[in-house]
């Protein structure tokens, strides 16, 4: 009971504010508990295939694959591949981090982690469209070259500072004891 | 609604694909989809909320009020705050930023709104930091604000 509680202690905290929120200000609660449900919508329907995806990845894509495809020595061909990845009309950026964090135990560099991440969030298709339409090409072009070349910078000055380290010195162990727990059970 | 349809279609493709070569490691798969779910749920549910509460108190009238009253520096300021914080989805971000150019913001302004907005993002960190650990989400989102000022002011004096 207290370890349910203790992992959901930041959910709880933020419907407490949500509780006070309805007190003093209805209103602000109001239009908070609206966009937060249009947003759980949005998620029931994203989350459960993306996890699944993640799922079917972990299991059949095997570690020298990625790691050829989108590891250090992958180059300008990995940063592509990441980078078209990241563009393609996919959900909202909290999706993409449990992703990622397989990629990189499977052997992809954070450049290319950084890259993928990056345009996922500021240069996906769908959203550029948008751009051109209300902000005009010019404006678009622009922010389109200027942030690939600083995803790119981004990316080696990460890869320069965590490459000191090894991923699981700073990587949250995740999906390790499952694998562990699975390991045990099912023999390849 | 065409990305829902996009990730069920690639879904329905891998998955078929999976259970004909082996029904075994399709099982694992939804185990280690389940079990990666039940712990991200915590952090999900708090980003969840915290998003609400932020488009809740910051409505886009009140982002044209603080961006688009006053000009300068402090706008800009105000705007690289705004972006770094708030999660807005860019069917309602840009048309924002598109009218608010067109009512006497500056270029800058609007660019460092946007640029923060898409590379910077406080909001998600919990959940960033909780999968991909705080060293890596400090580094990506201190290095992107640095970026996203950066780009903008180039932005402004280019266009």
């Amino acid at each position: 009971m207290n370890k349910i509680v203790n992992q959901f202690k930041f959910p709880i905290l933020i419907g407490f504010i949500f509780f006070v929120l309805a007190i003093i200000a209805p209103n602000i609660a109001t239009q908070s508990t609206k966009v937060t449900w249009n947003y759980f919508k949005e998620m029931a329907l994203i989350i459960p295939p993306v996890f699944l995806l993640m799922g079917l990845m972990e299991v059949w894509v095997p570690k020298d694959k990625i790691k050829k495809w989108l590891g250090s020595g992958s180059g300008i061909q990995g940063g592509f591949i990441s980078l078209i990845l990241g563009t393609l009309p996919t959900g909202p950026l909290y999706v993409a981090f449990p992703m990622t964090a397989t990629l990189l135990r499977k052997g992809a560099s954070i450049t290319n982690i950084v890259i993928f991440l990056g345009s996922w969030a500021a240069l996906k298709i769908p959203q550029l469209m948008v751009e051109i339409k209300f902000l005009g090409l010019p404006f678009t072009g622009l922010r389109f070259g200027f942030t690939l070349t600083a995803l790119v910078i981004m990316g080696l000055i990460m890869e320069s500072i965590l490459r000191r380290h090894s991923v699981e010195e700073w990587l949250p162990p995740e999906n390790e004891e499952i694998k562990k727990k699975l390991a045990g059970k099912m023999k390849f | 609604m065409a990305t829902i349809i996009a990730i069920y279609s690639l879904l329905v493709v891998c998955l078929v694909a999976s259970i004909i070569n082996s029904k075994e490691k399709s099982k694992k798969a939804f185990k280690v989809a389940g079990k990666s779910l039940l712990k991200s749920a915590p952090s999900l549910l708090a980003v969840l909320g915290i998003v609400g509460l932020t488009l809740g108190i910051l409505t886009p009238e009140t982002i044209s009020n603080l961006v688009g009253a006053e000009a300068g520096f402090t706008a800009t300021i105000v705007a690289a705050v705004l972006g770094s914080i708030t999660l807005i989805p860019s069917l309602v971000a840009f048309p924002l930023a598109g009218s608010l150019l067109r009512s006497g913001a500056t270029v800058i302004t609007i660019s460092t709104f946007i640029t923060t907005l898409v590379m910077v993002g406080i909001v998600t960190a919990p959940m960033e930091i909780k999968t991909l650990g705080k060293k890596f989400t400090l580094l990506r989102n201190g290095l992107g604000f640095l970026a996203a000022l950066i780009i903008a002011t180039l932005m402004g004096v280019i266009l």
